[in-house]
């Protein structure tokens, strides 16, 4: 399979699409594209896919039931959940569909409720349900006291974004697409008929050039001659607590949006455990992804009055995410005939939700501007998707599979009950791990409560093994 | 074996002590072990100073674990590695997962003896970037004596226990050097004696009354920014190795699972003094009742336990009546937690408790129904980071009708 990750492994000297940024959104693209009859690489800087803004947001299934109606993220986010929805069950991506109480906690916000419901119904979405504070503590009893009453939002869902990245850039691949991993795009060439892109990686001669480099689209942007955006990273950070708090968080808890942002929230997390943030903090850096000291702070203030028995838990682990947020309201998406170039920048958190409709809707956008493709006759089936959902049946826990191959027993991960044939197999995937990180966000290996007490060691050297084996 | 008398889970010093035991005295023991080799902690602990109170020898970890190993085999034990329990109620018994497969185990008692391990970064809360270059005392040890792996040149650690000055010997042997140690405490919280030892000999500063502000490094760590609590005064120490150490929290989760009855500040089920959790046939052992002591004492837990053991496979007795002991002054907790008459003193006549503040000559007063049943000034001090040993003989005078005990140590 043409996955490009060696110093010395060479690009094509040509093909008729360019993606550039394999995370969602890149490999979103990538997977429609090569749906058609026509060559596609997908540029990453990176040495994984889906390993920047991608790998940590708050890894929800949006209605979009909040979005601002009438802009283009409202339709996307709606037309996505749907996609998305039926790309996981395809491919066995795990989402839990566990709704979302949204909670008022003063007068102003419980007054606000009804037209966050009518809001969501000019979304599109219509099954929110306003209820009173009783049942608001029947649905949520570890919440905290004082809330006045309640929106429900009953199709938010939990997805793993890790695995939807995965899946979304494997299917691509198994389509045709290149995949260019450590590849820096540096410079664009627009000619009459083509475009040359300068990469770390030498040359490439693209017809088409689809900018989807997440944190780095407007400075790709700028290459053609835009200056109509700017990213400036908004950090998010997330405490995860111990899935013995998961008792605590039948439902995403959300709470009622300011002009400042969305707030904080408490959700439970596919992997069975529970997250209490994000933050928002505007920062400079776009690759400062480190927790703060304040930031913790805040995050513990706003847990202790939402759900004091959440702070009683141990904390597993604590991440910062950075959003790729711009300064407009919606998203930038765009198409250039011109230059044959697009571009889908400044996708916030809602992009996880978006991903395959913002392909969708990028996809028919440069046909419409001249690109001309035919829908290939067969393609491989989607790949199925090694399950991390923790409700969903997992390797450990499936009699046959380990009936069938023993190493789907051999628990080395005791906290995230991972198997040595789960490593196994993510070390010699499609798109295989080839560091700790990458491992982690395939298999869930290191990633629990004890972050490696136990496992710690015996994960290393079979991730060792397998990149000395590559190599 | 999957109807065994007794069912074991972890088969450290705590579990097979307590294996052996049984066995010996014609019991059917199923041990169940989720590492590849029983043996529990010592395996990669390399120093000396295990099975001194057990085995009345000074051993080295992985000698020790040998031992205890074989004397359970030889005895008769049932030990199954790699199996892990992966569900667990008194009720419906325990789920295996192992590569042969996954077995219902429904046993006539369990005991509990999953031990402790320590809290990593993130637990801890430190802020700042998430470099590689960090590791708890545990992964270490596991890294450098099981996988052979190299860890950087210069470490900082952050604790003062011992398991703190045991890292540092992990540490040195693959050249390694510990450049801080970093505590919060006023004083370190080994026994004075290997903390001076500790830092003369290894010519590092004993950094108390400090904490970690920040994890400085994007990809390789590459130094921390400590804080002086007093002076508010923040400096950077370079480092390319950070080792979490102690800071121990009791592996729960099948406890928790279970329903027993937990104690909020150590996280550990309530036992009484025959080791008895809240749930009939079910007792638990070793550092999962008490993070953390020796090998050694978690082993004698093993023996302590077989009274209340055999009590529950010849009769079944209900439940028995117990009092709660209630800490109070710098006593965090106590385990046992409760007191009963049947097996009323406690595995080698100590309560074993955690302080949150130093006290030289600690003053121990034992209070129930508001009498005060005893009080005493003990010789030993009470250290925040290290357990405190309380004679069961202060609770001499406590009787069932009494209601519940408050354990005072100021």
């Amino acid at each position: 399979m043409p996955v490009l990750r060696d110093h010395d492994a060479v690009l094509p000297t040509r093909c008729d699409v360019a993606i550039i940024g394999a995370g969602l959104v890149g490999s979103a693209l990538a997977q429609a594209l090569s749906g058609l009859d026509c060559s596609v690489v997908l540029l990453e800087a990176k040495g994984d896919v889906g390993d920047a803004t991608s790998k940590a947001n708050t890894a929800l299934l949006h209605t979009g039931f909040d979005a601002t109606p009438g802009t283009l993220e409202s339709r996307l986010v709606r037309r996505g959940y749907e996609l998305l929805s039926a790309y996981a069950r395809q491919t066995g991506i795990p989402v839990e569909r566990v709704g979302a109480v949204l909670v008022a906690w003063s007068d102003e916000e419980f007054a606000s409720l009804p037209t966050l419901r009518e809001k969501a119904i000019a979304n599109g979405y219509h099954d929110c349900a306003l209820i009173d504070a009783d049942e608001v503590y029947r649905r949520l009893p570890a919440l905290g006291p004082r809330a006045l009453g309640g929106l429900t939002v009953p199709d938010e869902s939990l997805i793993c974004t890790w695995t939807t990245s995965l899946a979304l850039a494997t299917d691509a691949v198994q389509r045709g697409t290149v995949l260019a991993l450590n590849t820096t795009v540096t410079s664009a060439v627009v000619g009459a008929g083509e475009t040359v892109l300068t990469t770390s990686r030498g040359s490439l001669v693209a017809t088409w050039v689809v900018n989807a480099a997440g944190l780095g689209s407007d400075v790709i942007d700028q290459l053609f001659g835009y200056d109509r955006f700017t990213i400036t990273p908004r950090r998010g950070e997330l405490l995860v607590y111990d899935k013995l708090a998961r008792q605590h968080v039948p439902h995403i808890v959300l709470p009622v949006p300011s002009s400042v942002g969305k707030g904080v929230l408490i959700s439970p997390t596919i992997y069975g455990n529970v997250m209490l943030g994000p933050t928002a903090e505007d920062l400079r850096d776009r690759s400062d992804s480190a927790t703060s000291e304040s930031g913790i702070d805040f995050l513990l203030t706003k847990g202790a009055k939402i759900m004091p028995s959440l702070l009683e838990e141990e904390v597993t682990a604590s991440y910062a995410g950075l959003r790729a947020a711009s300064e407009h309201k919606d998203y930038v998406v765009d198409v250039d005939a011109t230059q044959r170039y697009a571009v889908a920048g400044g996708i916030r958190s809602t992009g996880l939700t978006a991903s395959m409709s913002i392909a969708e809707y990028l996809v028919a956008a440069i046909r419409d501007a001249g690109f001309v493709a035919t829908e290939k006759t067969t393609l491989p089936p989607p790949p199925r998707m090694p399950n991390l959902g923790e409700e969903s049946l997992r390797p450990f826990a499936n009699e046959a599979a380990i009936a069938a191959d023993p190493a789907y027993g051999e628990i080395v991960c005791f906290c995230e009950r991972v198997t040595t044939g789960e490593i196994r197999d993510a070390l010699s995937s499609v798109i295989s791990a080839t560091s700790l990180s990458g491992l982690r966000r395939r298999t869930r290996a290191t990633n629990g409560r004890c972050q490696g007490f136990y496992c710690g060691a015996d994960v290393l050297a079979r991730l060792a093994i397998a990149v000395e084996g590559h190599s | 074996m999957l109807t065994p008398d007794v069912l074991i889970i972890g088969a450290g010093p705590s579990g097979l002590s307590a294996g052996t035991e049984l066995v010996k005295r014609g019991h059917r023991v199923l041990v169940v072990e989720r590492e590849a080799v029983a043996g529990g902690i010592p395996r990669h602990c390399a120093h000396k100073g295990f099975g001194i109170r057990d085995l009345h020898r000074v051993l080295d970890g992985p000698t020790y674990a040998t031992r205890l190993v074989a004397a359970a085999q030889r005895a008769g034990v049932t030990i199954w590695t790699t199996a892990m329990v992966t569900d667990w109620s008194a009720s419906a018994g325990a789920t295996i997962t192992s590569p042969h497969g996954r077995f219902l185990v429904t046993p006539r008692a369990t005991i509990l003896a999953t031990g402790a391990r320590e809290r990593p970064r993130a637990a801890r809360l430190l802020p700042g970037d998430r470099p590689s270059g960090i590791y708890t005392t545990g992964q270490l040890q596991n890294s450098v004596h099981l996988h052979h792996q190299r860890v950087g040149s210069r470490a900082v650690i952050l604790g003062a226990e011992l398991v703190s000055f045991s890292a540092v010997l992990t540490m040195r042997e693959v050249g390694c050097r510990t450049v801080a140690m970093v505590t919060e405490h006023p004083r370190p919280e080994a026994y004075a004696p290997v903390a001076k030892a500790g830092g003369l000999l290894f010519r590092f500063p004993v950094l108390v009354g400090h904490r970690v502000t920040r994890i400085i490094g994007r990809a390789q760590l590459e130094g921390i920014e400590i804080e002086n609590l007093s002076t508010k005064q923040r400096r950077v120490i370079e480092c390319d190795t950070l080792i979490t150490s102690g800071d121990w929290v009791p592996d729960h989760e099948l406890a928790r699972l279970g329903g027993l009855a937990m104690d909020g500040r150590s996280k550990s089920p309530i036992v009484d003094g025959g080791l008895r959790t809240g749930s009939p046939g079910v007792f638990a052992i070793g550092n999962l009742v008490h993070p953390v002591d020796t090998g050694d004492v978690a082993a004698l837990d093993g023996r302590h336990v077989v009274a209340s053991v055999e009590q529950w496979l010849a009769s079944m007795p209900p439940m028995p009546s117990t009092v709660q002991l209630i800490p109070a002054g710098v006593l965090t907790w106590v385990a046992p937690g409760r007191w009963g008459e049947f097996v009323a003193r406690p595995s080698r006549g100590r309560y074993l408790g955690w302080v949150g503040g130093f006290a030289r000559f600690p003053r121990v007063t034992v209070r129930q129904a508001g009498d005060v049943l005893a009080t005493r000034r003990l010789p030993w001090p009470a250290v925040p980071g290290r357990l405190f040993r309380i004679p069961s003989s202060l609770l001499r005078d406590v009787t069932i009708s009494g209601g519940d005990v408050t354990i005072e140590v100021k």
